[in-house]
Parts: C-alpha cells; structure tokens; sequence
C-alpha cells in the first residue's frame, strides 16, 4: 500500500516538514513495515508557460517541427532559469494552439529518467527548454502530444511554478500491510494507525460524509445457491446512480498526481473516481454505464460450463464457485475480481450506477488465484473489506462525480446489508497484563481499545469489548492483548529471563551426529549443505542399496531392467527406485528428491574441480526421502486445525510421513596427501572412502564391518559394503544378514558414472545410513582388562587363494590362536614368485600376551599353529615356508 | 691437578726414572708423571674414537699406571698401604678424567649431530589435512548449545511433511492468505497433502504432541521455499526455532529468552526489539529486529526472524488447553544470522559448496 503525504495530510495533522522518513518511522512502530518511499522525479524550473506564436518548419527527413516563442514569466521579469521571459523551444508535437498553456521544463530542470533539461542547438535553433508531456513529467502514459493545462482544468499564469500545481512536489510511503490489517490497505486506515503511532488526533473521513438512502429502488437480488463454507457470497450490495456525467471533465490534476502515486493509471474521470475512492477509504467500487445494464442486478455463482468475457477482453470458463453479478444479458462482472466489458464505462457513458459491495473473502480469494487474476479490489476483499464502509464510498463517489463530472445525483439506488455485526469479546481484567508480563493500568488497556475504534462496556468488573466494523481479524482476547501491547509500544514490555525446568541434554542421536561432523573434518573432509533436488536418473543410479545377492544372480525383480553392475563400459540405470516427485519443482531437470546423498555431492565436486581446486573432499549429513514401493504415503484428508486430531486421524499423519532416514555422503577425488617435500602424492580411492567410514564408525563407536560388495554405480571389483551387528533381538526383515545389517557402501565410482559427472576416472565414495549406526551406538561397553605381563611377538605368513578375503582369515587366525591372542594385524598380501597363481601369501603380525605370567616361546608358538591348523581347515590355508 | 704427596721415603727422592736402585719400586714421581702424561693426553683428545685410544694408552692393561700397579706384588708389606693408595688415587684420577672428557665430547657431538639435523620448519610435509564444517551447522549447534544449557531440548522432525503439521495445525485456514503468501514445494500426488515444510514450526507442534508439558524445545532445520537462488535467497535454508509452553509464560519471557539467545550468540552488546507483525501461529506476533555494535555495514538493527504468543488454535492443535498454558515462539534464520555476522555479501557462496567457503571458518564459527 502506498500513501501519499498530502492524501495523509487530510485527515491527520502531517507536523510541517514531516518527511516520508518520519511517516515511514512511525507506522513501522505500530507494526506497518516499511517497503519503499515514491516521488515523482522531477525538480524544477518547470513552470507553467503561454504559447505566443509558432512556425511550423519542415525538415529534410519531412517531419514538421514547431518554432515556439512561449512566455514562462509575466512582464519582463526573469523567468525562473535566469532567462528572459520569453523562451524560444522547438516542439515536435502538433496538438497545441497558440494562447495554450503548457508546462515547460526550463534549463536545469530534471524529468524523470532522470532526464536533465539544458538550452540545446537542434534543428539550427537553439530549443531553450522544453515543452511536456504528460508522460515526460510522470503523469501517466500520455505522449501523444503535449500536455495542454486546460486539459486539466488548469489556468495559471505564465510563469507558475507547475510543481505543486500539478502535485508533483509530493511523495508517497510504501508499507507492507499483514493478511490481518485489510483495512490499512486504505488512506483512512493508515491515517488512524499514524494517529495511534504519533497521537495526532484522526480525523475519520467515513464520518465526514452525510449518507442518504435512495428512494427509488434499482432491483437488486442476492441469489446464492452454493455459499463457500457456509458464507453467502456478497454480504452488503449498495447501489447509487449519478445521472449527465459529462464524459469530457478532465480528471483534475491533483487526482491524477495521487492516483500516480499509489501506481494507478489515469483512464477516464468517472473510473479515476472509483479508483480514488477505493484507495481513500478501502473499499473497492465498481461503475457501470447504466444505459448498458439490461434490468436489474442479480448476485449469484456461475454455471459449470459459464464463460465470462472480462474488460481485459478475455474470454473465461468459470467454476461454480466463482461468484457472478448478472443483469439480464447474464455475467456483467466477475465479483470482486474483475468486471465485464458490456456494461464498461466509456468515453460516451454519461449515467453511471456505482456498485459499493462486501464479498466474501474467502470467494473472492479462490477466484482471484483460480483465474490468476489478482486485483486492487481482491486484494481488498481477501483481507476483509470494513462492511459498514459500503455504503459511505458510494456516497463519496457521487459527491466526487458530482463536483468533478458535473453529474446529478439521483434517488435510484438499493440497499442490501446483510453483514453480521461484530460480537463483543470478554476481556478479563488482567488478562493483558498476564500475558505480556507487564502491569497495564486499567485506563490504558481501554485507551487503547478505545483507540482502535472498538466500544467498551464493563460486565462484573470486566471488559466486553466489542471491535469496529474494519477490524474482523479481532476475535478474542488475545487478538485484544495485541492491539493494547501494540499501541501502548512493544518496548515497553521488559524482559523476564523464564527458568526451564532441567532438561536432558543432547539425545545421543544429537550428538553423535555432532561427532560424525567433527570427526569428519578433522579428518580433512569439507562439510557442504546440498539441495535435495535430482533426476529420477540419478535415483535410479544411486538410490537404494542393489541386494548383492540379487546382484550376483544376474537379475532383479521381473519386468524390471536387468541390473548389470559388472560392466564398467556403460552405466546401466538399473530398477526404478520408488521415490518422490516435487509438484512444482524449480529446477525440471531434477524434479526428485534425493534418495541418495551422493548425486548432489558429486556436483558439488565437479564446481571444485571447475574452479581449480583439484583436491576435494566433501561430505554431508542429511535426510533422503525412501518411499516404499506400493505405499501410498500423505493422507487424502486433513483433519480440521485448532483442535487435535483423534487418535486414529494423528495415527494416520504419522504413518503417511515418507520415510527420511539420515545419511552421510562422503566424496573424495584427486590426491589425499599432495604432493610436498620429501613427501610423494598419495592418490583418493577406495581406501580412503574406507578410511572415511572407519572414522564414522570411530566416531560412532560402533564397529562397521567391511565385505565386498556391488552397487549400481560402484566399481565391481572396488566397492565394500558396510555392516554392523545388531544385538540378537533386533534382526529385522529385508536387509538383515546373518544378524549384520547393511548400513551402507564404500568404494570407488564407476568410472563411467565419474566421466557422466566430468570427474576424473577415480572418485572415491562412501554412505552410510546413520541411523541404523546410531542404532547400535552407546550401548554399556564391558571392558576387558589390562594385561601387563611381557609380550610375545610372531609373524605369521599363509597361503591360501585370492578369493579368500583377508578379513576372513584374519578371524579365522584369530579364533584359532584364541584368548592369548592380543592383536593381529595385516602386514603384507604377496602374490607372484613363489606363491602358485591363483594364490596370494598373507602375512600377519601376531601379539601374544598371557593373563598373569609371561608367556614362553612355546606356548605362543602353540597359540598360533592352533590359528594355522583352524585357517587350514576352514580355507585350506598352508604355511609359507 | 694436584696428587696428593705421599712420604714413602722422605730422605729420598722417589722418581723411578732416575733408575737409582735405591729407589722404592713404586715411586711417588713415576706415579705422577703417568697421570700427568694421561691427564696431558686425555685434555687434547677431541672426539670418542681419539679418546677411546687415550683410553687405551693410559688406562688400559699395557698402561705406564696398569704397569706400576702390577708391581705392588713386590712392595714390602709395610709399604703396601701407602703405596697402593697412592697408585689407586691416581688410577681414580684418570678415570674420572676420561669419564668427564667423554660426557663432554658426547654432548657436543650429540649437539652437533643435533644441529646438522637442523629442518626448515615451516617446510614441513604433512600427511594429514585440515576439513572444514559448515558455518550454516557450526551456527545452528551453537544456537542449540545456547538453548540447551538453559534446559531446553533440541527436537526434529520430517522435511516431507504433512500439511496438517505445516499449516493446518498452525492455525493456517485451507483459505488463509498467509498460506497462500508461502511460496511452498508440493510433491506428487497433490492430494495426498505432502509438502516440503516451509518453517521448522511444524517441529513445535510435533514436540507438544509428543511431549509431557511444560515444553521448552529448539529446532534447528532446514526449510523449503519456491524462491530462486539469488544474491540473497535460496530454496533451501536453514531455520533455527524455538517453543516455550508452561502456565504463566508471558512475552516479557520472550523478550528475555531473545534477548539471552543474542547475547550468547553474538556478544553482551546484543539488542533485542520487536515489532508489531502478523504470523497466523501467534497472537500476539511481533518481528524480531537484533542489534551488535560490530555488525559488518555498522551497528543497526536487522530484521532477523519473527516471534510472538503461541496462537489458542495451535495449543488447542496439540490438546492443550490456552486458558490454563501459555508460551512464546520464536523462528530466526541462520543464513541470515551468517550473513550480517560474517559479511557473507552473496547466498551463492553458502549453497554451491566451494571448499574455499567453509575453509575460512575451519571448525569453529
């Protein structure tokens, strides 16, 4: 909403050389929040000049212009440049006379632009300023010669100062007004809310004017046959007729500077009027040409199937909730949005017949968005138009058309007034002081209501108050509590430190994502925040795990395409992933949300990588979205707000809530450690993504087991899945091996998907679905005791064939070798002279520990021959001797 | 060094040089002369290996002292005392010289081979490197950290959530222009009344109904809005929020918790004012403006989120009763709070990833 000063100055005292600033200031206290100041963009000398004489001279490109003599000073005084009083101008234009008065912008004026007036040589004169147009001047869209004061009704001088005479010295605030507060989309109600900031007394202009009912009753029908929720569609219907508008009144100078002000275009003086009126007190007006009406007036909803040719000249389908005023000839506008282009003001109409109605907000809301016809008018009446205003703006506008248009008025009209009255609410005493937590005085809580316009009445030492017609959004005794804080100044309320009752901390969830964070990027990995938004193909790509089991059958699910994660030449896209698409979604090209972290992460290093920075590891921790498939997620009906849904209504919103489980995605391509003195490159790959999730699991102190595994996207021959253990109770269905638990992947890309993503051939990867490891996370460790006796140390080397993982026989040694066994650890997998093909010699190193005595060389050698004799059974391992 | 003179024959001299067959086989003079002559040698030797030969020379088994001591077999017993101490106390004396020589040349050749392993320090290769979070995180688990020290508990919810949690249950009518004005992401099938939440508030409902009164939560989140990326919005943000539902909580305790939130998050100097505003889940409702001295364009006040009363329709939402609970809510932005904090001038640079951007904070913001 924009608001003029001297519009605002009519019906508060503006204190003089109250800037926008100030007004901007004040009703930002009361809760107006400022958006922009407008001016017009002008400065002078522009005055008002008189035509003496011209010559029309044709020129080689066979335009002809005009060579003015025109007087901007009276006499032989100077003129306001400095100059003499008579200017020579040139002037393309053709539609003045001479004796017109016209404005001219003299040297050193400014027009909008900014466009900077100077005496320059053009057609081998010198044009010593210049003569305006309306457009030029930022008076509206007309440029099709210049702007003849007479016009506008004005005579002045030569020699005026043509900016206050044409408003152009005022300026307007801009302030955002809240769905709350429709009636501060009006001059009347920012003027009371600058009242209620500053305490200048409000003049209200619905007062000033004397109301008088028709005689003559015009035939109104309110005819609704399907309310919306109850609600009638048009709730207050007041017609008023003006007879001999004289269609040729200019729309004065004054009005036009303010309509341009508030960002309305001029038209014609009898829609200039309505559209004053509407922004002075609020309420949306509509006038029709009333020779053009055919009978009476009928209020009703569309027919399914109806069209409705609006003023815009297009045709629209209406929907049976679009709310229509009708005469005989059928719809004559779309209520509260747009009206029709039959029954149109024109530049012939010299009867008109106002409409000043109250339409249902919620109606006009739903055809406004439906014909995506947002409006002045339905900006009004979906924030609720103050119904007892109607009948007073169809009065200010005959009083305008009458004094401006030279209309009659006349004692055809109708009244329909149907709308509620506002109720009282119980206010009681110390209700607002209890919940702002300050001690209002009694005198200022009526005060303040009293200001906003309600009526008070004490009932048993409490308040009933009863709000104004404008204000519907005040329902209760909280809405009440606003207004007395609001006016009374929310920095008066202190402030209270409340004591919470103790809380519990962090959840171990909390904090073990916390960790994971942490641990991460002390580990070297960048934390980045990616959009959820992907292709359904990345989805597919990355989505949910492949079974490897299911993998290495060869097939998946029939009437699927074949997953074929082992040939590295092509991506083969493998089942369609169940998941979600964004209705609406910004970007076309990812319309899903992510049902992996690493399609986003993968991006993300690519822009590394594009920028030079050729080292890049990242990760994120966030949710993914796994529908299952066949599930039908969301609920089909809502359950009712401000009260709680039934058991069985809050069962169903949580059971239709899509699966969101939190992930880490971890990427890293290019080089772990650089390459530095001393110190060669050591290349990502898939140890670091193991590296990465060892530092989760680190993280966790949850132990993550590592297999070979297979994963659409991954190398076949370089990916691990991830597993931890789950207590005995807990094995679940689906995922569930043994009683491990798949958590998620580690490895390298294919390097076909890497080149899809412009990423070098090796890019490690990892995920790991955190909350299953969470899951397992914190349980009550039992500690094995220190033992402090001598160690004894063995290596150990064995053959067996290189399909058996190392992990494998590292556990097979373990179990073998038993309770002195203190550590082994994988030094070394040899595979080549002297080990048959097929094979591979892993080497251990062994610590053995007794529990209370040193251990002899036999009993430790023992200890390990027992791990080679179980590694022998178990895989048919030998000793390399 | 002095040795101690020992009256074998006080008549006659003692130097077993002289070779005067009336001399003791061990005289005081030979015995002084062998230690002279080590001690002479030991001072001149310069490193171990020369002094491990002085060693050899003066103290070992062929020394001029090994030798003399040999001879104390044949020293007549009433001389035998006197003599031995003599030898002995010179044997003791070169020891100890050879002891301190060889601790002194240890240490500087230790110091030298210490020098000569002298490194340029700030060359130093490393095998590890140095990550990054996020300050839009970093923030969010301080503001948490914040909340959580007071009592309060951190919650969480869904991002695909339910309308009934994102708007109905807010006290947001199917009508209401507010839920219009939210720029909001459906998802597929529209009927089923899935959207991803515009706010965290949907958290605040889920905490009422799921926990014992009184509540006081904080969630942090990340939020959804149809608003392209530009220098100073994007789709997805971050939003930390918090609820307070108790008997007799007023908006002076709102004031007060804001006003302790910006003091620990962003120094003691933190102003908190709030202004009248419109949100459908309060009334009443009041923008939040903050102030700090150190603010990157100067000290001024920022629009930083909105507050208010918890609205009666979104207690009753969660069954509880407004005429015996009250509380405050509040929503603040994160990437806005890092914006005027850090200076961050463009939203691009918190969402496109650029290691160079978290790089700056490291692990701390």
């Amino acid at each position: 909403m924009r608001v003029p000063l001297s519009w605002l100055g009519e019906f508060v005292d503006l204190a003089p050389g109250t800037t926008p600033e100030d007004v901007h200031a004040a009703l930002v206290s009361v809760g107006l929040e400022e958006e922009d100041i407008h001016r017009f963009q002008v400065s002078g000398p522009i005055v008002v000049g008189e035509v003496l004489e011209f010559v029309g001279e044709e020129q080689s490109n066979g335009k002809t212009i005009n060579w003015c003599q025109v007087r901007v000073a009276p006499g032989d005084e100077l003129a306001a440049d400095g100059g003499p009083a008579i200017h020579g101008i040139i002037c393309g234009a053709h539609n003045f006379a001479v004796g017109d008065k016209v404005v001219v912008t003299l040297p050193g004026a400014s027009l909008p632009g900014p466009f900077p007036i100077a005496a320059r040589k053009t057609y081998g004169h010198v044009s010593d300023g210049m003569i305006a147009s309306a457009r030029e001047l930022g008076l509206g869209d007309e440029h099709d010669g210049i702007l003849l004061l007479a016009s506008l009704g004005i005579d002045a001088p030569a020699g005026t100062d043509a900016i206050p005479l044409l408003g152009l010295d005022d300026s307007a605030v801009e302030i955002n007004v809240t769905p709350d507060r429709g009636y501060a989309f009006s001059v009347r109600g920012v003027a009371r809310e600058y009242s209620h900031a500053t305490g200048v007394p409000f003049r209200d202009p619905a007062l000033a004017l004397t109301v008088v009912a028709p005689v003559t009753r015009f035939p109104v029908t309110i005819d609704d046959q399907a309310p919306i929720r109850d609600r009638i569609g048009a709730s207050v219907f007041i017609t008023r007729v003006v007879r001999g508008v004289d269609p040729t009144r200019p729309t004065p100078a004054w009005m036009i500077a303010r309509l341009g002000l508030v960002g309305i275009r001029s038209i014609s003086l009898v829609v200039d009027v309505t559209n004053y009126v509407m922004f002075e007190l609020g309420q949306p007006l509509h006038g029709y040409d009333l020779d053009k009406l055919a009978g009476g007036i009928i209020v009703r909803r569309a027919t399914t199937g109806e069209k409705f040719t609006t003023l815009d000249a297009v045709t629209r389908t209406l929907n049976v909730e679009d709310l229509l005023i009708t005469d005989e000839s059928g719809p004559i506008g779309l209520a509260g949005v747009m009206g029709g282009a039959s029954t149109e003001i024109s530049a012939q109409t010299v009867n008109v017949l106002v409409e000043a109605a109250n339409f249902d907000p919620v109606s006009i809301a739903r055809s406004a968005r439906r014909h995506k016809l947002p409006s002045e008018a339905s900006k009004r009446f979906e924030r609720g138009v103050d119904p007892r205003v109607a009948a007073v703006a169809a009065a200010r506008v005959v009083q305008l058309l009458v004094d401006l248009a030279g209309g009659v008025a006349d004692d055809l009209g109708s009244v329909y007034d149907e709308a509620p009255v506002p109720q009282p609410i119980l206010l009681p005493t110390g209700f607002v002081s209890g919940l702002i937590g300050l001690a209002y005085t009694g005198d200022e809580v009526r005060d303040a209501l009293v200001d906003v316009g309600a009526s008070l009445a004490e009932v048993d030492g409490d308040l009933q108050v009863t709000p104004p017609s404008w204000r519907p959004d005040l329902t209760d005794k909280w809405t009440l509590a606003e207004e007395v804080a609001r006016i009374v100044g929310y920095d008066r309320i202190p402030s209270v430190l409340p004591v919470a009752p103790p809380g519990r901390g962090l959840t171990l969830t909390q904090t073990l994502r916390r960790t994971v964070a942490q641990t991460l990027a002390a580990t070297g990995h960048f934390e980045v925040l990616t959009y959820p938004f992907v292709s359904e193909r990345a989805n597919n790509l990355f989505g949910v795990a492949v079974s490897p089991a299911l993998v290495s059958a060869g097939a998946v699910d029939a009437g699927a395409s074949t997953v074929d994660v082992a040939s590295p030449l092509s991506i083969s896209v493998p089942l369609s992933v169940p998941q979600i698409k964004v209705a609406n979604p910004l970007d076309g090209e990812a319309p899903f949300l992510r049902t992996s972290m690493l399609p986003g992460l993968l991006q993300i290093a690519q822009r590394n990588r594009s920028r030079g920075l050729v080292d890049v590891a990242i990760y994120e921790q966030g949710l993914v979205f796994r529908p299952e498939a066949g599930v039908r997620y969301g609920t089909a009906v809502l359950p009712a707000g401000a009260r709680r849904p039934s058991a069985e209504a809050e069962a169903a919103l949580n059971a239709g809530v899509v699966p969101q489980p939190l992930l880490v995605g971890i990427v890293l391509v290019g080089n772990d450690v650089r390459h530095q003195p001393g110190q060669p490159a050591v290349a990502a790959g898939w140890q670091s993504s193991l590296a990465a999730a060892q530092q989760v699991a680190l993280a966790t102190g949850v132990r993550i087991e590592v297999r070979q595994g297979q994963h659409p996207a991954m190398h076949p021959g370089r990916t691990a899945e991830l597993f931890v253990t789950l207590p005995a109770a807990s094995v679940q269905d689906g995922t569930v091996s043994g009683s491990t638990v798949s958590v998620g992947f580690a490895g390298e890309l294919l390097p076909t998907v890497a080149d899809d993503y412009d990423l070098p051939a090796v890019v490690a990867v990892a995920e790991i679905n955190l909350g299953l490891v969470f899951a397992q996370a914190g349980g009550d460790l039992t500690v094995t005791p220190i033992r402090t006796m001598p160690a004894a140390t063995q290596d150990l080397s064995l053959v067996v064939s290189v399909s058996v993982p190392a992990a494998a026989l590292r556990a097979v040694v373990a179990e073998g070798a038993g309770d002195l066994l203190e550590t082994i650890d994988l030094v070394d997998d040899y595979r080549g002279a002297g080990v048959e093909p097929g094979k591979k010699s892993l080497t251990f190193a062994l610590r053995f520990r007794g529990e209370e005595r040193t251990l002899t060389a036999a009993e430790a050698s023992a200890a390990r021959l027992s791990g080679v004799a179980l590694a022998g059974d178990r895989f048919g391992a030998t000793l390399r001797e | 060094m002095s040795v101690p003179s020992v009256p074998i024959d006080p008549t006659t001299s003692s130097d077993p040089a002289a070779g005067d067959p009336a001399e003791p086989l061990i005289s005081e003079a030979a015995v002084n002369a062998a230690v002279d002559a080590a001690l002479d040698a030991i001072a001149v030797a310069e490193t171990t290996a020369a002094l491990k030969l002085v060693r050899s020379e003066h103290a070992g088994e062929s020394s001029p002292l090994s030798k003399l001591n040999a001879l104390m077999r044949s020293v007549p017993g009433n001389q035998k005392a006197a003599v031995g101490k003599l030898v002995g106390q010179a044997r003791g004396t070169v020891t100890k010289a050879l002891t301190a020589r060889e601790d002194d040349i240890g240490s500087a050749e230790a110091a030298a081979r210490l020098l000569a392993e002298t490194v340029d320090v700030t060359a130093a290769a490393s095998t590890w490197k140095a990550g990054a979070r996020h300050p839009i995180s970093l923030l969010s688990e301080r503001a948490a950290a914040v909340f959580v020290a007071m009592g309060w508990e951190v919650a969480e919810g869904p991002e695909l959530e339910s309308e009934w949690f994102n708007f109905d249950g807010l006290n947001f009518d199917e009508d209401h222009p507010a839920r219009a004005m939210q720029d909001t992401f459906f998802v597929e099938p529209t009927d089923a009344h899935l959207v991803l939440r515009t706010q965290t508030s949907p958290v605040q409902l889920r905490a009422l109904l799921s926990r014992e009164l009184p509540v006081y939560v904080v969630a942090p989140g990340r939020v959804f809005r149809t608003d392209e990326l530009d220098a100073t919005h994007t789709p997805v943000f971050h939003q930390i929020e918090g609820i307070a539902i108790d008997k007799g909580l007023t908006m002076a305790n709102l004031r007060g918790t804001l006003d302790h939130f910006v003091q620990a998050l962003f120094g003691p100097e933190a102003k908190v004012r709030l202004r009248p505003n419109y949100f459908p889940f309060t009334e009443p409702s009041a923008e939040l403006d903050v102030w700090h001295p150190t603010f990157k364009d100067g000290a001024r006040w920022i629009e930083w989120g909105g507050c208010g009363m918890v609205h009666a329709n979104v207690l009753r939402a969660a069954g509880i009763d407004p005429e015996v609970y009250s509380g405050f809510a509040f929503g603040v932005g994160v990437e806005r709070a890092v914006m005027f904090r850090n200076d961050v001038k463009d939203m691009h640079d918190m969402v496109e990833g650029d290691i160079r951007f978290s790089q700056q904070y490291g692990m701390t913001v």
